[in-house]
């Protein structure tokens, strides 16, 4: 069959299943766009490229399939430049289609040229430039192989104007071994010596603590994490990656850890004696400074990606490979080791389970976590998260996102932008389902929030989705509810809105001696309620405690189009516990000092 | 008119690469590294990149395609004291078009580097000094003679001490090219 270069990419991704693509054409990638008519697959038409990478990060997010997003050459392509980075930075799976100027104009400067794919070689997993319309159903194939397989991440393929209307032959590869990767060869099984030391490390442990990352998310392992926590009694962090991975409701779940963690969730990793770092890449805001990170800490670390094994803190039993099957394999060999299952008869760590134990195993030399449970649950009871809604007073940011917990479903989908908006959301929510938080973790993307959750609805049209963010963020992508509004994708949007560039104001406040520079937004300019009107949402303004439930109530109610709420919130408010950037996680600052924020 | 100015001194320790076979430095601070990658284009500024994005420093580097045609190898030598050899090679791993990599101990490489020099004057000075390092006198002219020397970088330190007194207009060396040696001799304690 002779199909053009076009035709072949359309009809390569539709080999790959893929349903729905995020773009904006333009002259380059003009061929691609026509047979796109002709096509099973959904096109939505973002207003800015940056969308259409966010919206296929948030389908990624949800779905664990990688999202899709195309745009044209030049500025097209360095648009999508931020969603590619942050894909790289949280591991999320997208492939990004850039049209090319022709392979005969590549190197003059021609109009719209862009070397899109040395732009993004570092912040790819890997990228393409095809340069014959043969190849490009084996690009494709190998590109989806690369983005979801081993570590996931983005990857870009970029193709030539003269490429997408070349004729070809149309093939497909029949399987990975048609694809030209010598070099790719991801891990998934662990070591089972390693694997084997790891779970004595555990037996003999008197202060563990599970360190989730998003790793968990990535290997669909929570259930896996679960039956580990479980059978062992131990405890469970999740990261700001991995919110959602262990149920935030489990009796063995701290929380988040880090500089805006809490403080039982980050003190525990101190106090620790063994960290099990499970798909977590030990990131300074995690660690605080790392040379008084968990100094009494032995260290298993499981990563997909042997090169985090030691890139940040040296562990003392390091596994490759898949979560899912290296705590499978663990639980096995914990198994081998005496520690049976939890049964119901057998339950030696009280209310939070743990398993059986048979005569004269290691497992039944194990220490008694009781006395660690016990100085974990005090400090809980000590320094829960803590705010104050005064009756009358300024609308409390975290009041406004439990109340949104407490009316929406368990498994609404969350997605967040970047600042304080979206710690409060992370510390406030309860997570007790993997997959309904989404945010942008590593990269700490700005304007992430509308344009994922778009992608998120798009991939889960099933679920509620709300957007939690703030003004600074939302003014940077809103006009993706143009899109939502076109395509009939019903998002709600909670903005959170203290007319600041809120964190950046915190530091000022704290560390720059109340100089503030450049953070001030104003708290009705723009409007946001005739913003939204003008995008084709509904808009609502709430100013005070009591409207914020009524308001939500009414903003569930709508499922036709997009909805925003501009919550306006008490600007001097301010996200603790904080552990300031460079000090050691032992320098928590709980909450305000005396007479602080009462203005 | 002024000659053109010498290339600035490559090594930094002493005028030798620490750790080839005559620097007699103790702990290595510089290690080989061989890729095999594939012969695509972009390959090494993939290679490149990496180093730069990842504050790893390149001491060398040559490259050029295996007697298979689809791969090349590349040789790098670098500075570990600028960050793990262990996280260098996990990351340059990770890179779709590196397919294998290999770290070289000095002790179990056998390391060539070659230099041309271009010395002011006639050739009958340095016959001695190009005699006996087996050097050869490759070019001619009124004014210089080029000299060309393959051998261990160690000797090529040397050769280039020796050979400055002469007055050099212009040097280039290849960067180091390694293979495992094929009888390993014990690691030095």
């Amino acid at each position: 069959m002779r199909l053009t270069g076009a035709q072949a990419l359309i009809k390569s991704l539709e080999m790959e299943h893929v349903e729905v693509i995020f773009g904006l054409p333009g002259g380059a990638i003009l061929p691609v766009y026509d047979p796109i008519l002709d096509s099973s697959i959904r096109h939505v038409l973002v207003r800015h490229e940056q969308g259409a990478g966010h919206m296929a990060e948030g389908y990624a997010h949800v779905t664990g399939r990688p999202g899709v997003a195309m745009v044209t050459s030049g500025p097209g392509a360095t648009n999508i430049v931020t969603p590619l980075a942050d894909a790289m930075m949280d591991s999320i799976p997208i492939v990004v289609i850039t049209g090319q100027v022709a392979t005969t104009a590549i190197g003059t400067d021609a109009f719209q040229e862009c070397p899109i794919t040395g732009v993004t070689m570092d912040i790819t997993k890997h990228n393409w430039l095809v340069t014959d319309a043969q190849d490009l159903p084996r690009v494709v194939a190998e590109a989806f192989h690369v983005a979801t397989t081993g570590r996931p991440g983005p990857v870009l393929v970029d193709v030539p104007k003269d490429v997408s209307n070349a004729m070809m032959d149309w093939y497909w590869p029949s399987s990975i071994d048609a694809l030209d990767l010598p070099g790719y060869k991801p891990v998934t099984e662990g070591d089972p010596v390693a694997i084997r030391s790891a779970a004595e490390l555990i037996l003999a442990a008197e202060r563990p603590v599970i360190y989730a990352g998003g790793g968990i998310l990535k290997a669909r392992a929570a259930e896996a994490l679960r039956e580990l926590a479980e059978r062992t009694g131990i405890p469970v962090v999740t990261t700001l990656m991995a919110r959602g991975a262990f149920p935030d409701r489990h009796p063995l779940c701290l929380g988040m850890p880090g500089m805006h963690g809490n403080y039982t969730a980050v003190t525990a990793m101190q106090r620790a004696d063994l960290l099990i770092a499970l798909g977590s890449r030990f990131d300074d805001r995690v660690t605080g400074k790392i040379s008084a990170f968990a100094p009494d800490a032995k260290v298993i670390h499981v990563d997909i990606d042997a090169a985090e094994l030691g890139k940040v803190r040296r562990p003392d039993v390091a596994v490759a490979g898949d979560c899912r099957s290296v705590i499978e394999e663990l639980i096995g060999a914990l198994e081998s080791l005496g520690l049976g299952p939890v049964d119901g008869t057998s339950v030696s760590g009280g209310p939070v389970g743990g398993g059986g134990v048979s005569a004269g195993s290691l497992a039944a030399s194990r220490p008694d976590l009781g006395p660690w449970l016990g100085q974990v649950r005090g400090w809980q009871k000590d320094f829960p998260l803590a705010y104050d809604q005064e009756e009358g007073g300024a609308l409390k940011p975290q009041f406004v996102v439990e109340t949104l917990r407490d009316a929406t479903p368990d498994d609404t989908i969350v997605v967040a932008g970047v600042g304080q908006h979206q710690m409060w959301a992370s510390q406030y929510w309860k997570f007790d389902n993997p997959y309904t938080w989404v945010n942008s973790g590593g990269a700490g993307t700005m304007g992430f929030a509308v344009p994922a959750a778009v992608g998120a609805k798009v991939g889960r049209p099933d679920k509620m989705v709300w957007a939690i963010d703030g003004d600074g963020c939302f003014q940077m992508t809103a006009q993706e509810l143009v899109t939502a509004s076109a395509e009939r994708i019903p998002i709600k949007v909670a903005i959170l809105n203290n007319a600041y560039l809120g964190m950046v104001r915190q530091w000022q406040e704290l560390f720059y001696e109340e100089r503030y520079s450049e953070v001030y937004l104003s708290p009705d300019l723009p409007d946001y309620v005739k913003w939204a009107e003008a995008m084709g949402c509904v808009g609502f303004k709430v100013e005070s405690a009591e409207e914020v439930a009524p308001a939500i109530e009414k903003a569930n109610g709508i499922d036709d189009r997009p909805v925003v709420i501009d919550f306006r919130t008490d600007a001097f408010e301010k996200v603790y516990p904080m552990v300031p950037a460079g000090a050691s996680n032992d320098d928590i600052i709980v909450g305000p000092a005396a007479g602080e924020g009462g203005r | 008119m002024t000659p053109p100015s010498p290339p600035p001194a490559p090594p930094p320790a002493g005028g030798h690469i620490p750790g080839s076979q005559m620097a007699g430095l103790g702990a290595p601070r510089h290690h080989i590294v061989t890729a095999m990658v594939e012969n695509k284009a972009g390959v090494l500024a993939r290679v490149a990149s990496l180093f730069s994005r990842r504050g790893f420093n390149i001491f060398s580097l040559a490259v050029a395609p295996t007697d298979d045609d689809r791969f090349s190898r590349i040789t790098i030598v670098v500075d570990v004291e600028s960050a793990p050899l262990e996280q260098i090679m996990k990351q340059l791993d990770k890179l779709i078009n590196v397919v294998s990599i290999t770290e070289l101990a000095p002790h179990e490489a056998v390391e060539r580097e070659m230099l041309l020099v271009t010395v002011s004057g006639g050739r009958a000075p340095l016959a001695d000094l190009v005699d006996s390092f087996d050097a050869a006198i490759v070019d001619e002219g009124p004014d210089g003679v080029t000299v060309m020397l393959a051998g261990t970088p160690g000797r090529i330190d040397e050769f280039e001490e020796l050979v400055r007194p002469f007055g050099i207009t212009e040097l280039q060396r290849t960067g180091l090219v390694a293979l495992p040696k094929l009888s390993p001799v014990p690691a030095p304690t």
